[in-house]
C-alpha cells in the first residue's frame, strides 16, 4: 500500500542512531545479565558434581572457582544476579500497567543500578 | 453510537489466538526465583570455599539441597525461556532452531547433572 501519510508521524526508534537513555541501557543490562548468568549456572553444577565424584574431581573445580579468576567470575556473577532480580522486580511492576511514566521508570532504573551494587556489597559482607 | 466496547471488539481477533503463554510461564518462574535467588546466594555462597567434606556434609542437610535442586529447576526453565526471546531477535531460520535446541538440551542436561550430584551427595 501506498504510504500516502507522509506527514509528521513518529518514527519506530532505530537503535543505531537512537540516543542512549537509562531505560534502554537498564533493559540490555538486563538481558546481558540474565543470559550471562547461565554461564554462572553451568559452572555451579560443574562444582556440585565435582563434589558429588570424589574429592580429588572437587579439588579441581573448586580451584578453579575459588581461584582469583573464579572470584572476579563469581562477584560478577553475583552482580548480575542481584541486577537481573531488581530488574526483573520492575518488570512485575510494569506488568501490572503502574510506574510506566518516564520519570517513575527512570526512577526504576537507578534502583536497579545502585540497589545492585549495594546488595552485592552487603551479600559479599554477609557471607 | 457504538454498544461494543474495545474488548468486545479486539477479542478472538489475535493473529495466533494465543501468545502470552512464554511471557506468562516467565512471570510465574520469576515471582519463584524471587523467593529462591536469595536462598541459594546465601546457602551456597556460605559454602563456597569450604573443604570437600564441609561440602559434602553441608548438601547432606535437606535445606541448602532442596534450595539448590529448585533454584536449579526453575533457574534453569527461566534461562531457557530468556535465551530463546534474545536468540529469536538476533537469529532466523535454521541456525535460530538450531541453537534453541541445543540451548534446552545443555539446560536438560545442567539439570540432570545437578540433580544427580545433590541426590549423590545427600544420600
Amino acid at each position: 500500500m501506498a504510504d500516502v501519510d507522509r506527514g509528521n508521524r513518529p518514527l519506530s526508534p532505530h537503535i543505531a542512531i537512537y540516543r542512549p537513555q537509562l531505560t534502554s541501557i537498564t533493559s540490555i543490562l538486563t538481558r546481558i545479565t540474565g543470559n550471562a548468568l547461565i554461564v554462572a549456572m553451568l559452572l555451579v553444577v560443574w562444582w556440585l558434581a565435582a563434589a558429588a565424584a570424589s574429592p580429588e574431581a572437587f579439588g579441581w573445580a573448586d580451584a578453579v572457582i575459588t581461584s582469583w579468576f573464579g572470584d572476579l567470575v563469581m562477584l560478577l556473577s553475583l552482580w548480575a544476579v542481584w541486577y537481573h532480580t531488581l530488574a526483573g522486580i520492575r518488570h512485575l511492576i510494569w506488568d501490572t500497567g503502574s510506574m510506566l511514566d518516564i520519570g517513575r521508570a527512570e526512577m526504576l532504573g537507578w534502583i536497579c543500578v545502585f540497589g545492585s551494587v549495594v546488595l552485592t556489597i552487603l551479600t559479599v559482607i554477609i557471607i | 453510537m457504538r454498544y461494543l466496547t474495545d474488548r468486545k471488539r479486539a477479542e478472538g481477533l489475535g493473529s495466533a489466538k494465543s501468545g502470552v503463554h512464554h511471557h506468562w510461564s516467565m512471570i510465574v518462574s520469576s515471582v519463584a526465583l524471587l523467593a529462591l535467588i536469595p536462598l541459594f546466594i546465601f546457602t551456597f555462597g556460605s559454602i563456597l570455599g569450604s573443604d570437600h567434606a564441609e561440602v559434602a556434609a553441608y548438601f547432606a542437610r535437606p535445606f541448602p539441597a532442596i534450595v539448590a535442586a529448585l533454584t536449579l529447576v526453575v533457574g534453569a526453565k527461566h534461562f531457557v525461556g530468556g535465551f530463546q526471546v534474545m536468540i529469536e531477535d538476533y537469529m532466523h531460520g535454521t541456525p535460530q532452531k538450531v541453537v534453541l535446541i541445543l540451548m534446552t538440551c545443555i539446560s536438560y542436561a545442567a539439570v540432570a547433572v545437578g540433580l544427580f550430584a545433590l541426590a549423590r551427595l545427600a544420600f
